[in-house]
């Protein structure tokens, strides 16, 4: 292999990294416009790192079995909302109850998993079509669970919870008592910065389980299947069952982030706080460099700090510059759904130069 | 008898026979709930003829195999653009509705061709890309709404004094311009909006003319088999663009019939989720991803829209409960879902 010069190195780095220098720049363009303090920026940054970044992780790994980015995450967040939904029926605070709305979530999450993975064997080639739309789908059973069969069939007595006609569950749901269970756990304070440490330990053992992971013999298979079907099928490797397990893992993972993500913010809006979460997690992957068939954890905790950075500053900066703080808010929502539709054009256009690439090779010298 | 019947249902698919069968209960079940049929069956026809063009845009995307066009809104934006403008040069009548037609078209050719320009680019992952495609646009006029310099004082913000309003009448310009149109009134409850049903079905005609022409067959050809179509000398690229630039410029078309009966433009976040009844509604009809007919477009939106008018007034009235949301989602995605994961069978 021959070595690269300095020249070369640097435009491999800029190329492979546009998505989060662009991002960088804007940032640094708008944080002076915004007016917001240095202090201010970093207890945010610290809470929102610990906030999202679970579920972000939860995203990982689909991606190294080549089933690309797992918009069926929304699954596991409804499951671990449907535990934290009972638990606060129950009255169960603080770790205690958390822990309990996860053991609630898994096996429901198990489930959804499975029944996404077996329905995306079905669907190869459009599985981010195919998840998506089932996130929709179960969406609406979601919603037929907690808004008809919550308080009817499963019973809720915390009138609290119940809408005043006598079932269903209302919009918002305070978690008062488990609020920061998580996160202050440890209680830790670094001058006027309050640390979420007891979240943190949780990702970085998380992001330990995801290095063990892919060196194990499942995950190893599953990096077959990724680089290819065919040829991992043929090689013995159970293709069908590998890829439900995948799905299963990153289903469970994401309830556990929407609980970690939930008790953070203390309040859960029943019928859109999942579908937020899918929305957010995938963006904020994709801005911290990551594409459709490559994700590593770095850029999980890049995008993370990148994502949320606009979020926070954009409607103040929107506010400045055009006297408006709307147009800042729409701009984010902007953000979020373009940077989703240019990364996976972009891969899926690599793809196809690939393949046409690979033909031409066969093809031979005209 | 038996036989046949097993034969139409393999024919149809399951999850179109149950839901047919849903739709026929309702109907049934509605005067004994003291829902009137006849209004119920007046609401039906009213919302397929403004959801008809919509679903009609899904044909040539999939003929052409680009697949299911989640990336309807950015047709819906050149609609809205024209509908605002038309409003906005105080167009009343006729006139304003052609106008709005008239400034819409061109904008959707221009965003089609881009659209389609980007789709060529990304072939076997259009669907995914189509819907974020138009989740962007729509946010991205989300700000343009605010900032484009309108200055009707029926469209702006009263107290700001800039910025569109999120929902804007069209009354007193071409409110019902097209529904009115030779329009049946039988009883107080049973209307029949004769002129939009004679719109659908020139565009209809005017669409399936199209299949049948030589650029219509050839656009097929590469939906059936880009390979054949390729060595038989066909741009395949072109064609897909053509086919884009048709599905969104029906979207355009589309909205604005849409607006006319409805009464209102709805901007900002309105158009975001348009795409998708719309694509269910084709699929129920009978398509599947890789080939649609006119037929499909008319049954499709019936079944479709007969559910959606008939869920809230009867279920309501059998259970008191609004569970009419659910159920839409339910069955659209569900729809949606059936038609994405159904291994492609090839009978002989």
């Amino acid at each position: 292999m021959k070595a690269y010069t300095t020249k070369e190195k640097i435009q491999h780095f800029l190329i492979s990294n546009a998505v989060p220098i662009i991002f960088v720049v804007m940032s640094a363009i708008a944080i002076p416009l915004s007016g917001f303090s240095g202090t201010y920026l970093v207890q945010e940054m610290l809470i929102r790192l610990a906030r999202n970044s679970f579920l972000v992780l939860s995203l990982i790994i689909p991606i190294v079995a080549g089933m690309g980015l797992n918009f069926g995450m929304v699954l596991g967040a409804m499951a671990g909302q449907i535990g934290l939904i009972l638990v606060s029926d129950w009255a169960v605070v603080g770790m205690r109850g958390l822990l309990l709305a996860a053991l609630i979530g898994t096996p429901i999450s198990v489930a959804l998993g499975y029944i996404c993975g077996a329905v995306l064997n079905r669907a190869k080639g459009r599985e981010m079509v195919t998840s998506y739309i089932l996130g929709f789908f179960v969406n609406g059973i979601y919603q037929l669970t907690v808004l008809y069969a919550f308080g009817k069939l499963i019973p809720i007595s915390n009138a609290e919870l119940v809408l005043s006609r006598g079932y269903g569950i209302r919009n918002a749901i305070n978690l008062a008592g488990m609020r920061h269970g998580l996160d202050y756990l440890i209680p830790l304070r670094v001058g006027n910065l309050n640390v979420p440490l007891g979240t943190y330990l949780t990702i970085a053992l998380f992001c330990l389980f995801i290095v063990w992971f892919r060196r194990t013999k499942l995950g190893q298979d599953m990096r077959a299947i990724g680089q290819d079907m065919g040829v991992a099928g043929a090689a013995g490797i159970p293709v069908e069952k590998t890829r439900i397990i995948a799905i299963i893992i990153s289903t469970v993972l994401a309830c556990y982030g929407q609980i970690i993500f939930l008790q953070n913010i203390g309040t859960m809006n029943t019928y859109n706080s999942h579908d937020q979460a899918g929305m957010f997690a995938i963006a904020a992957l994709l801005i911290g460099g990551a594409t459709v068939s490559k994700a590593t954890i770095p850029n999980v905790f890049v995008g993370v700090i990148l994502f949320h950075l606009m979020f926070v500053v954009s409607p103040m900066a929107g506010k400045q510059l055009m006297g408006q703080a709307q147009i800042g808010e729409y701009f984010r929502v902007f953000v979020s759904y373009g940077i989703i539709a240019i990364s996976l054009a972009l891969h899926a256009w690599k793809r196809q130069k690939d393949r046409e690439r690979a033909r031409r090779s066969l093809r031979g010298e005209a | 008898m038996n036989e046949k019947l097993k034969a139409f249902i393999e024919e149809a698919g399951w999850p179109r026979v149950i839901i047919g069968l849903f739709l026929l209960s309702l109907f049934v079940a509605a005067p004994f709930v003291r829902v009137r049929v006849d209004a119920s069956i007046s609401d039906t026809l009213v919302r397929f003829g403004m959801n008809g063009i919509l679903v009609l845009a899904m044909v040539p995307m999939i003929q052409s195999g680009c697949g299911l066009n989640f990336g309807l809104p950015l047709g819906i934006i050149a609609g809205l653009l024209g509908a605002v403008t038309s409003i906005q040069l105080n167009l009343t009548g006729v006139l304003g509705f052609g106008a709005a037609l008239g400034i819409a078209i061109p904008l959707a050719v221009v965003f089609g061709i881009a659209y389609g320009l980007l789709l060529n680019r990304v072939k076997g992952d259009e669907m995914m890309i189509a819907t974020y495609v138009g989740f962007s646009s729509v946010a991205f006029m989300c700000m343009m709404w605010l900032m484009l310099p309108y200055t009707s004082p029926n469209m702006i913000w009263g107290y700001g004094g800039s910025g569109l309003r999120t929902t804007i009448s069209v009354e007193g310009y071409w409110l019902h311009i097209l529904s009115d149109f030779l329009s049946i009134q039988i009883g107080p409850y049973l209307y029949i909006p004769t002129g939009m049903f004679l719109f659908f079905g020139l565009m209809c005609f005017l669409m399936w003319a199209f299949l049948h022409t030589k650029t219509g067959t050839a656009m097929t050809a590469v939906g059936s088999n880009p390979e054949f179509a390729r060595a038989s000398g066909i741009d395949v690229n072109r064609m897909r663009v053509i086919s884009v630039v048709l599905s969104t410029v029906l979207a355009a078309i589309g909205i604005i019939v849409y607006q006319q009966s409805f009464g209102f433009i709805q901007l900002y976040m309105g158009p975001f989720y348009m795409a998708f009844p719309a694509v269910a509604a084709i699929l129920l009809g009978g398509a599947s991803v890789h080939k649609a007919s006119m037929l499909n477009v008319v049954i499709g939106t019936l079944l479709f829209q007969g559910i959606l008018t008939m869920t809230p007034s009867v279920i309501n009235s059998l259970l008191q409960t609004d569970m009419s949301e659910v159920i839409r989602i339910v069955v659209s995605n569900g729809m949606i879902l059936y038609a994405l994961t159904r291994k492609v069978q090839v009978k002989r």
